[in-house]
């Protein structure tokens, strides 16, 4: 008789914790910098071993595919047939719209259509919170690049021609651009004030209080917003997107186009980045509405330009602080008065203040403190998420008083923070109690401070000295020749960030997956397939399912379903919330696979289950005191910049960025390092180049030309240590790890600055004109 | 006007009807070879980076007009098999709009400079932009490739 085919079982461990940190111990790993802080080692491959479970670093799925130009974006996408749509924009900041005569565009040979609010076939407003943002423009601009008409040809140019032939007669109106005085004028998407104790000047043995000022900066993903809608021949639409949550972007399309939902069906396209310029809707329902209108696929495209117009910023604000501490440097009270200017319409703005409020003092402890945060609606460009998400203004200018304090007191910066910081059992500014690491942990009889861990961690990391006999290519100015180092000056800098992970406030935030697992047709080899619709943007989030589908069912083979709205909904990419939320989804998923597998023989068929996983339930800020537990879970960073600085041209090099981060467990150790320094980048790219420049509501630097991210040059080697303090509420006790580095880079390269030159810089992103002034003597 | 590539290796001919129309919109929307992005089709991103007759330019900016009869190499057929395996096991790809063009810029480098400097590398790659990496597993990537590269030399 032969022997029976060998049928896979189920994995001896399957009841067990796989992948959980270590009970107790906080884990440390110093993947790339070598102990004794000496400069990374290149060219090693760090964490990975062949298993590609949770923990290891296995080659992502796409990378192949992304590597060989085989890879389709948004951008990339063509069908048979296939016209190109094109959005006339709003010159003017603010106007009424008397008329639009789009006749000479249609009698343009190759113009399909050109639509304005006027063909809107639904509801004339969408938007991620609020329904506040036109379609297209019905009457009324009220920002620089608000669309205002639809076009559809042959090709782009032909569309882009047909466009400048639409006749808008506008009735130019003063726009507002003066977020504080729009505050005043009541003109605000929210208010969001924190009452604690009672602040009193006078119980202070050191004031500190300072204006700060934060530019609006642009997420500037590389991939260009772009989509193509298909129409399916019975009024319903298939659309190719890029986006960060498939089923918002359905909620909202639906509605404007008249369709119920089900005729609709959204399929993800490659996404080349996002960092939040991907949450709020582009293309999509404009693309829709020509093919709805031509019945034919409609490509739309934005070019750099366009896309710096079409997307939203992070907010630019002007926060007033005032710091009170006695005379040991611990935190007395703080007053603050954040105002975020919002712009034209909602987008994220409310959940944004929400955040700027109950982080606007950091991981610090103090029993007294009046905030008061705003939201403003201008005519500015509109301003939503990006990564950081309200955390990142507010960061800049409470670590900027820390570091004023602890020159007022000649306290160490890190000392300083030190004595403030939060530890397990303390209260948030919200009245939240840090509850998320381990209880039973304590440190010389005191509750584990998380954040007084990380501070200590930078004593056995130095300061990379200056080298003997530096070339001049490595001053500030580069390869400009520009000094032989007179007024060159070094500075060091630290900074701490704290940031929420998931969504807050009482959102009912949730992800759903779906995993089969079933036997190879032609090798009797069990496969994991898996369903979701979480929107990989680059961050290694379909890696991460595979690796934790290899470690729940221990298969060797998982294969990806393609992310669209036939799964439920995953939530957002964002927050950082995809590892917490979509890897617990297909976590809970292969649990219930692996249960059901206990009792069954896949020879008799696949094992299915979907789950749907939720955080713990948060709670509103009180509108009145900002109290409530409105946080799922908090995670730090702290940066340490040094810099040199040529005092004399104003030139900022960044020499180096350490980094002591609080990832809970790191489940991808190659991806986790790409998250911190690439987080890291952007906050550095705030800090001393990156601002969207508007004048008068018009954005004047709308190119790569004038708008500068950090190239190769300007970024410093970047010195990690990864700590693994796990959050036991959280799958593999994990701590989303996308954001927080980058709030806390910013500061400490001001600080750093600082340090070099003497000045304040109470304004990010400092230019070279702010460090060319007098310097105090 | 018909204009003659040779691209990746293969003679392909496009019908231009502007006289602008650059080498990338070419390859991307007449020939549908789109390895080669368009980020911001202005020089600044380093996206589109191909080899004309060898040497590294920007798409973008390369009328196609100019290129009649000249070699054309894109992600597809510039860059060694080395030097794509150090960046998908280097961590170097992470959303990858950047990748194709870094690539060739890379494949470039390592031409001219089998084993560059940390330097050497920064100064190679300023005219390619990446939003997500921070660079550093970039700089791992070549590092690693140039090892492997001088491994498999005679």
């Amino acid at each position: 008789m032969p022997e029976p085919a060998k049928t896979p079982t189920p994995p001896p461990w399957a009841a067990g914790g796989v992948g959980r940190a270590p009970d107790g111990e906080a884990a440390e790993r110093v993947p790339v910098a070598a102990p004794g802080g000496q400069p990374p080692t290149r060219g090693v491959p760090t964490g990975r071993v062949p298993g590609g479970g949770v923990g290891d670093s296995p080659i992502r799925p796409e990378a192949e595919s992304k590597v060989n130009g085989a890879f389709d974006y948004a951008s990339d996408l063509a069908f048979e047939g296939m016209l190109w749509g094109h959005t006339l924009r709003s010159p003017h900041p603010r106007a009424l719209i008397r008329s639009i005569d789009t006749a000479a565009a249609l009698a343009l040979p190759g113009v399909a259509a050109v639509l304005t609010a006027a063909d809107v076939p639904g509801k004339l407003h969408y938007g991620l919170i609020e329904a506040d943002q036109p379609v297209l423009a019905p009457g009324e601009v009220n920002y620089q690049g608000e669309p205002v008409a639809v076009v559809a040809a042959e090709t782009l140019d032909l569309a882009r021609r047909a466009a400048e032939l639409v006749d808008v007669a506008y009735e130019v109106l003063e726009p507002r651009c003066d977020a504080g005085e729009a505050v005043e004028a009541g003109e605000y998407f929210r208010y969001q004030p924190v009452r604690l104790g009672e602040p009193v000047t006078a119980d202070a043995a050191v004031v500190i209080a300072r204006e700060y000022e934060v530019g609006m900066q642009d997420q500037a993903p590389l991939g260009p917003e772009s989509g193509v809608a298909v129409p399916t021949g019975d009024g319903g639409l298939v659309l190719h997107v890029a986006t960060q949550w498939l089923h918002s972007d359905l909620e909202q399309i639906a509605p404007c186009l008249g369709l119920a939902p089900e005729r609709i069906h959204l399929a993800m396209a490659g996404i080349g980045g996002a960092f939040g310029a991907r949450e709020d809707l582009s293309v999509q329902v404009h693309m829709a509405m020509l093919a709805l209108r031509t019945g034919r696929p409609v490509k739309m495209m934005y070019d750099r330009a366009e896309s710096f117009l079409g997307h939203v910023h992070r907010h630019p604000a002007r926060m007033r602080y005032e710091h009170g501490a006695d005379q040991d440097g611990r935190l007395v009270y703080v007053k603050a008065h954040i105002v975020l200017d919002g712009g034209a319409y909602a987008s994220t703005t409310e959940a944004v203040v929400g955040n700027a409020a109950s982080l606007a003092v950091g991981p610090y402890k103090v029993g007294h403190v009046s905030i008061d945060a705003w939201g403003a609606r201008t005519n500015n460009p509109p301003c939503g998420a990006m990564r950081g998400f309200g955390g990142v203004q507010t960061c800049f200018a409470y670590e900027s008083q820390m570091d004023a304090i602890a020159d007022a007191l000649g306290l160490d910066p890190l000392e300083v923070r030190r004595r403030n910081a939060l530890a397990q059992g303390d209260k948030l500014v919200n009245g939240q109690v840090v509850d998320a690491y381990d209880p039973t942990r304590a440190v010389d009889g005191q509750p584990f401070s998380p954040l007084r861990d990380l501070l200590d961690r930078f004593a056995d990391i130095p300061v990379p000295p200056i080298p003997a006999g530096r070339d001049i290519v490595e001053l500030p100015g580069g390869t400009g020749n520009t000094t032989h180092g007179e007024g060159v000056r070094r500075g060091v800098g630290y900074g701490v960030g704290l940031k929420n992970i998931c969504y807050s406030e009482g959102f009912d935030d949730y992800s759903t997956a779906r995993v089969r697992l079933e036997l190879d047709g032609a090798t009797g080899e069990p496969v994991a397939y898996i369903h979701t619709a979480a929107a990989e943007v680059g961050q290694g989030h379909w890696n991460l399912q595979t690796q934790i589908a290899r470690t729940e069912l221990g298969v060797e083979r998982v294969v990806l379903l393609p992310n669209d709205t036939k799964a439920g909904s995953a939530g957002s990419s964002s927050a950082s919330r995809q590892s917490y939320m979509t890897g617990g989804a297909v976590k809970a998923a292969c649990e219930a696979v692996r249960d059901l597998w206990q009792g069954r023989d896949l020879d008799d068929g696949p094992i299915e289950a979907t789950r749907v996983f939720r955080h713990r339930a948060t709670k509103p800020m009180d509108p009145v005191t900002g109290q409530g537990d409105s946080h799922v879970q908090l995670a730090l960073c702290v940066h340490r910049a040094t810099v040199d600085v040529d005092v004399e041209l104003g030139l900022v090099k960044v020499v180096d960025l350490t980094c002591v981060q609080d990832v809970g467990k790191a489940l991808n150790p190659v991806a986790l390092e790409g998250q911190i320094h690439g987080g890291s980048a952007q906050g550095l790219g705030l800090a001393v180049m990156e601002e969207i420049v508007t004048d008068g509501g018009r954005v004047r630097n709308a190119s790569f030309t004038d708008y500068l991210i950090p190239t190769i040059l300007d970024t410093p080697p970047m010195r990690l240590r990864i700590v693994e303090n796990a959050d036991p509420e959280a799958p593999y006790g994990l701590r989303g790890a996308g954001e927080p580095p980058t709030l806390s880079s910013t500061p400490a390269i001001v600080a750093a600055i600082r340090d070099a030159t003497g000045l304040p810089l109470t304004r990010v992103p400092v230019r070279p004109e702010h460090l060319t002034v007098r310097r105090p003597s | 006007m018909r204009v003659t590539l040779h691209v990746d290796g293969a003679e392909l001919a496009a019908e231009i009807d502007r006289p602008g129309e650059s080498l990338l919109s070419t390859l991307r929307d007449r020939l549908g070879l789109t390895g080669s992005k368009n980020a911001c089709e202005q020089g600044e991103c380093g996206s589109c980076t191909v080899l004309l007759d060898g040497a590294p330019v920007c798409a973008c900016l390369v009328a196609t007009a100019q290129c009649e009869g000249r070699e054309v190499k894109t992600v597809v057929g510039a860059v060694p098999r080395p030097v794509r395996d150090a960046f998908v096991q280097c961590g170097a790809v992470q959303c990858g709009f950047c990748t194709p063009g870094l690539l060739v810029s890379v494949a470039d480098l390592l031409e001219r400079d089998p084993d560059p400097g940390d330097a050497a590398i920064r100064e190679a790659l300023a005219g390619n932009l990446c939003r997500c990496t921070g660079y550093e597993k970039i700089i791992d990537a070549v590092h690693t490739a140039a090892a492997t590269l001088a491994g498999e030399r005679p």
